[in-house]
């Protein structure tokens, strides 16, 4: 986990076990996170950017990050915030400040969603028995994120390293994707 | 020897692997490296099946996965796979496979007795026979024809494997791995190019696996495979993927392959799935799908040992089978007599070759003097004898008359026919690609191209193996430079040998038999013979589409790869029409059968759908609660105690509940939070109700319309602030809600700065109801003041629960004091057993949601999509006063000015009561002003919603009812197998009309 480049904010959930450890990929739950959904108009980016420490990313399925921050781009007006579980009040706070009477919406749904860690040599493959997503490293560097489909379940996918990904879904839907992931990996320990 | 028919040497088989399998139960020997079909014919077994119709018996036809004979059962985990092609079906130590269409057994078959009663069974027979009498068809002839029709049995068992999916994209997919397909891997895999490279067999090589005759490069074909195979996977950009058919060619460059990845193996690792479904989004696509051979229409060319001359052919060369020890060659074109002297070199006795063609190529009769074999040139087959195997063919000559002579009979074991080569053009089809008829080639190959593909080699038309390779060359480097716009250089590989031929036939061949007493088949499969095709045609079919369908010919597996260009002549012959005014069928997927398991996939058992699980979960498994599927949530349906059944446990929760205090999970309510400057005004504009002027910290029921004017979702809505909102909507609504507010904001009213966040799932929620509610509350609750006066009815206020901030609802759905709270998702389990634990000091219970539809029923609450079905409008609804009167414009306003909304004779919402109260009505039953109406006697409504109430004592119901709000106090009826039921029309409110219950 060590190459992970927003290794200092997703980490594994030290209290559980891994959900699945072989040498080509494993799958780890992720420790709970501050999650923000933040919309805004075009003027209040810089503004926003600079309350949240972060400048908002405007490229479609890019991501920016800093020390215990991450921005993803949702959408041509959303933003998905990252930020150390506990400070959800004082990111709020500060872009609340910052912002004021600018047009905006900032919604704390940092419960709604779960995170796992996919990652190994065959992370990528593993993503694409449920996703149709391209995850070639040309197609898909890191740093991409891209809101999708898994199977029947909508996810959110961030790569954070060439072999690992960042996997979200709403909370009722995890147990079906992270148990698809561990099903559909059985075959990688056949003889 | 135990396989009489094995040559000495030669073929890609491995002879010192032996392997033993069964067929309809006797033990067989073969090797590693054959085909079922393959090793059957290794031990002198032609004879595999049952022809559908006439149950003829059948043999081995081809060598390929157009194979219309030999379809076979195959056992695996105490169960058969029916219908799989034995010339696909790889050869494993203890394979054990069956026959099919047959009873008592293959070599006695009851069923063949409609070969002698065929006359009785012409083409379009069923729809000239079973029209009358009308009512026979339900009860005779259905069932006769069903019992009778089909191949294989279907599997009785859940089947046992698994099934794995994988999406993949690349810059190349070629399909087909034969001359064509190699070279054009070749080339685009040396620009970088990501390339798939698929094969439906079990080894790259296609046509080269049988070539033993020509060079390339100086190397023998299998060798140069090899080296071809070597590279391609020594390079990462390429994938290569045997046992895969691409199987469906969607649009936008979107293919589907069918990887067989056990089907091979003894005992194969059950992690590893039976097959895979691979979803390709390739830029380019290289179709190398090469062509397949005719068979030639003579009387009785359907006798067990009568193949394909390609097909002999390889099984001789790749499989090291000779298909008979005196075996006869018919060809109407060149190739089929490389097969005869190929035989000829492995000391297989050629009874002849006999030609179609007045004059054959000198060069070809210069070969088959030096072998010493017999030709009869201008000569075609007329008829063969032997039943279960051929035993001899009957020759004609062509006479100048145009008549044909009887020329004889020569006695063989084996026929192998050739009328000419038909390209694959199936995928191009499915491409949407329209074929043109090529009348040099007298074929129909692929016309321009619709999406992003070329085909090449043989499957546009090409045979020379020097040219099929050019052509894969070019076909690869063009596809990697329209994908990635890189060239690159690669050597073009040479070949020597391997010549196009000439020559070819289509349709029926003529002959001196009694054309009305001889069959002559077509179709093999589905036993459609030459005499059908030329009676539809007498019967007034003219298209290609309409004799198909009246003769079935090119319905088979194949879709009519062997049979639709003979097909197509003779009934260009006998409507004296050109063969390109008769048209052709197209193509479509699957290419070849595929199994159900490779579509559904892992979408079976617990992965069919996601199940969602609300925090409470676990602890009502503990507590014995019994749940529901609602949409995929998984809702609480009622809590049974001591062994109380589901009435009783409901009767227990509801008076509970109106006595004391129940607890409900509504975590599953969808909930949206409405944020930003204009959220009001879009409320406004979206709802019917009025927004504006709600204080934050209150509540208020929202009725949501679509532009027609009828109720799609409801829900409680809170003010937080002035410009925040939190809306709940109904469990199942939440999505498509989401998406209309999404869906206005984008596209209506982009101008509003307000913006939509799904928080369903951020929160946990609890819904207390009951008298007791307050107090059952109170201890746990800091920073909000719980009384009457301080949080009245439809108000909302943030505090903390336990310490954990959360949004305290004082709303009800009951008609009891009612508190929601929502707290963050991850204290739900804390929030649920604090307060299931605090409910039991108060004598109070956990309800479910039959529950909850009781009491809401009690209080004529509707439920969304329950009482209402998408017809039925505010005012049906009796919920005027949700419309905010003084309000411009909402979604659904015009709507309700439609004159069929306001018009009398809508139906409308009612409560009804059963004359008798113990009888509980059916919900969606119907209802009628007549006590018996007659037949046929449209129903004034039907009763939405039916329960025992209770409080009441008593049966109570909801209906929507023709003018119903006019017909208080009137007695209606529900008329019922056993009896119409009397029913009152009342309101829909059955207990505390006042609301004095909620307000305390």
């Amino acid at each position: 986990m060590s190459d992970l480049m927003a290794s200092d904010l997703i980490t594994p959930d030290a209290g559980e076990p891994p959900l699945l450890s072989i040498n080509e990929v494993s799958i780890l739950k992720a420790a709970p996170l501050t999650r923000l959904s933040l919309r805004l108009r075009e003027a209040s980016l810089k503004a926003a950017g600079s309350a949240f420490g972060v400048d908002l990313p405007v490229l479609p399925l890019s991501s920016a990050t800093a020390d215990k921050r991450a921005a993803l781009w949702m959408g041509p007006d959303e933003w998905t915030l990252f930020a150390p579980e506990n400070t959800s009040q004082s990111v709020v706070s500060d872009i609340e400040g910052k912002l004021g009477a600018e047009p905006h919406s900032l919604v704390d749904v940092s419960e709604r969603s779960e995170a796992i860690i996919v990652s190994g040599q065959r992370a990528a493959w593993l993503l694409n028995t449920g996703i149709f997503v391209d995850f070639s490293i040309d197609t898909f560097p890191v740093g991409t994120v891209s809101r999708t489909i898994f199977h029947k379940s909508p996810v959110m996918v961030w790569r954070i390293g060439d072999e690992a990904f960042v996997v979200e879904a709403w909370v009722s839907f995890m147990d079906y994707v992270s148990g698809l992931l561990v099903q559909s990996a059985s075959e990688l320990s056949a003889a | 020897m135990s396989q009489p028919f094995r040559t000495e040497k030669g073929g890609r088989i491995n002879r010192t692997e032996q392997l033993t399998f069964t067929f309809d139960g006797e033990e067989l020997q073969g090797h590693q490296g054959d085909t079922l079909a393959s090793a059957l014919l290794a031990n002198g077994v032609h004879l595999v099946g049952r022809s559908f119709k006439y149950h003829r018996p059948r043999g081995i036809v081809t060598s390929g996965s157009e194979e219309p004979n030999a379809l076979v059962g195959i056992y695996r985990h105490g169960d058969q796979t029916p219908n799989l092609r034995a010339t696909q079906v790889e050869l494993y130590q203890g394979l054990e496979a069956i026959s099919q269409n047959r009873f008592p057994s293959l070599g006695f078959d009851v069923g063949a007795v409609n070969d002698l009663l065929s006359p009785l069974f012409p083409a379009g027979f069923y729809y000239k026979t079973f029209m009358w009498p009308k009512a026979f068809w339900d009860r005779v002839y259905e069932p006769v024809i069903r019992a009778a029709a089909g191949l294989g049995k279907p599997p009785k068992t859940p089947d046992q494997d698994t099934y794995g999916n994988i999406y993949a994209h690349c810059d190349v997919l070629i399909a087909g791995s034969g001359p064509a397909g190699l070279a054009a891997a070749l080339a685009a895999s040396e620009t970088g190019a990501k390339v798939i490279l698929c094969d439906e067999q079990s080894e790259f090589g296609g046509s080269l696996l049988s070539e033993v005759s020509a060079s390339i490069d100086g190397k023998d074909p299998s060798e140069w495979i090899a080296e071809t195979i070597n590279k391609l996977e020594q390079m990462d950009n390429v994938t290569l993927l045997p046992r895969t058919t691409a199987f469906g060619y969607f649009a936008h460059n979107y293919l589907a392959l069918a990887e067989r990845v056990t089907e091979h193996l003894p005992n194969p690792d059950p992690k590893l799935p039976r097959e895979r479904l691979w979803q390709v989004r390739a830029k380019e696509v290289v179709i190398a799908s090469g062509a397949i051979e005719r068979p030639m229409i003579f009387p009785e060319n359907d006798r067990p040992g009568i193949m394909l001359a390609e097909a002999g052919r390889t099984y001789l060369n790749r499989y090291g089978v000779k298909v008979g020890h005196k075996v006869l060659v018919a060809a109407a074109c060149d190739t089929a007599w490389q097969t005869a002297f190929d035989l000829a070199d492995h000391g297989v006795e050629v009874a002849g070759i006999v030609d179609l063609r007045e004059t054959p190529p000198e060069n070809l009769m210069a070969i088959a003097k030096a072998r010493g074999i017999r030709v009869e040139a201008g000569c075609m087959v007329t008829g063969t004898l032997g039943r279960k195997r051929v035993k001899a063919a009957l020759l004609g000559r062509m006479m100048t008359s145009g008549n044909v002579a009887s020329g004889g009979q020569i006695s063989c074991d084996a026929l192998l026919m050739s009328g000419g080569w038909t390209p694959t053009v199936s995928l191009y089809s499915q491409s949407r690609g329209k074929v043109v008829w090529d009348s040099d080639k007298g074929a129909y190959i692929p016309g321009a191209s619709v999406q992003r593909e070329r085909s090449a080699g043989a499957s546009k038309g090409l045979y020379g193996l020097q040219e099929v390779l050019e052509d894969g060359y070019a076909a690869g480097e063009e596809a990697a430079k329209a994908a990635i716009g890189k060239s690159a250089k690669v050597s073009y590989a040479t070949a020597t040998g391997g010549e196009a031929g000439t020559g070819g036939t289509l349709g029926a061949l003529p002959h001196d038999r009694n054309a009305s007493r001889v069959k002559a088949f077509v179709d093999y499969q589905n036993d459609v013979t030459a005499k059908d095709v030329k009676l539809a045609v007498r019967e007034g079919m003219q298209s290609i589409e309409h004799i198909k369908r009246y003769t079935t010919t090119g319905m088979a597996t194949d879709q009519g790869r062997l049979s639709n260009m003979n097909a197509l002549q003779i009934a260009s012959d006998s409507l004296d029409r050109p063969v390109t005014d008769v048209g052709l069928t197209t193509f479509r997927l699957p290419y070849t059968p595929t199994t159900f398991g490779l579509f559904a996939g892992v979408a079976r058992g617990d992965y069919f759908d996601p199940v969602r699980k609300t925090p409470s979960h676990d602890w009502v498994v503990e507590n014995g609660g019994v749940f529901e599927d609602v949409g995929q949530w998984k809702r609480t349906w009622y809590f049974p105690k001591n062994g109380e059944d589901m009435h009783a446990a409901v009767a227990r929760e509801c008076k509970t509940v109106r006595e004391s205090v129940g607890l409900f999970d509504a975590s599953t309510l969808g909930k949206i939070e409405v944020v930003g400057p204009d959220a009001a005004e879009f409320l406004e504009r979206l709802y019917t109700n009025p927004w504006k002027k709600l204080a934050p910290g209150r509540c208020r029921y929202g009725l949501l319309l679509n532009d027609a004017g009828f109720i799609t979702d409801d829900g409680v809505i809170g003010r937080l602030a002035e410009d925040r909102f939190h809306v709940t909507t109904t469990t199942g609504g939440a999505p498509s809600v989401f998406a209309t507010m999404e869906d206005y904001l984008q596209t209506e009213w982009p101008e509003l700065d307000v913006w939509i966040t799904s928080t369903t799932e951020q929160y946990a929620v609890a819904a207390l109801q009951g008298p007791k509610a307050r107090d059952v509350l109170a201890p746990f609750m800091e920073g909000v003041d719980l009384s009457a006066d301080a949080l009245p009815h439809m108000s909302v206020k943030e505090a903390t629960f336990c310490g954990v901030p959360c949004r305290l609802f004082r709303i009800s759905f009951t008609g009891e004091l009612g508190f929601e709270i929502n707290v963050s998702r991850r204290h739900g389990k804390m929030m649920w057993e604090t307060l299931a634990k605090e409910i039991e000091k108060f004598g109070g219970t956990a309800y479910g949601t039959e529950s909850m539809h009781v009491l809401r029923a009690e209080k004529g609450y509707i439920i969304v999509g329950q009482d209402t079905d998408g017809t039925v409008t505010p005012q049906d609804a009796g919920m005027s006063w949700a419309i905010g009167k003084k309000k411009a414009d909402f979604v659904g306003k015009r709507g309700l000015d439609r004159p069929d909304l306001v018009a009398d004779n809508r139906k409308q919402f009612v409560g009804l009561l059963t004359k008798d109260p113990k009888v509980k009505l059916e919900e969606g039953a119907q209802i009628t002003t007549a006590e018996n109406p007659a037949i046929g006697t449209p129903a004034d409504g039907h009763v939405t919603s039916s329960y025992f109430s209770p409080a009441l004592d008593r049966s109570i119901a909801l209906a929507i009812v023709k003018n119903g709000h006019a017909l208080e106090g009137k007695t209606l009826y529900v008329p019922m197998p056993d009896g119409s039921i009397p029913v009152e029309v009342t309101g829909p409110v059955f207990y505390d009309k006042e609301g004095a219950r909620l307000n305390v």
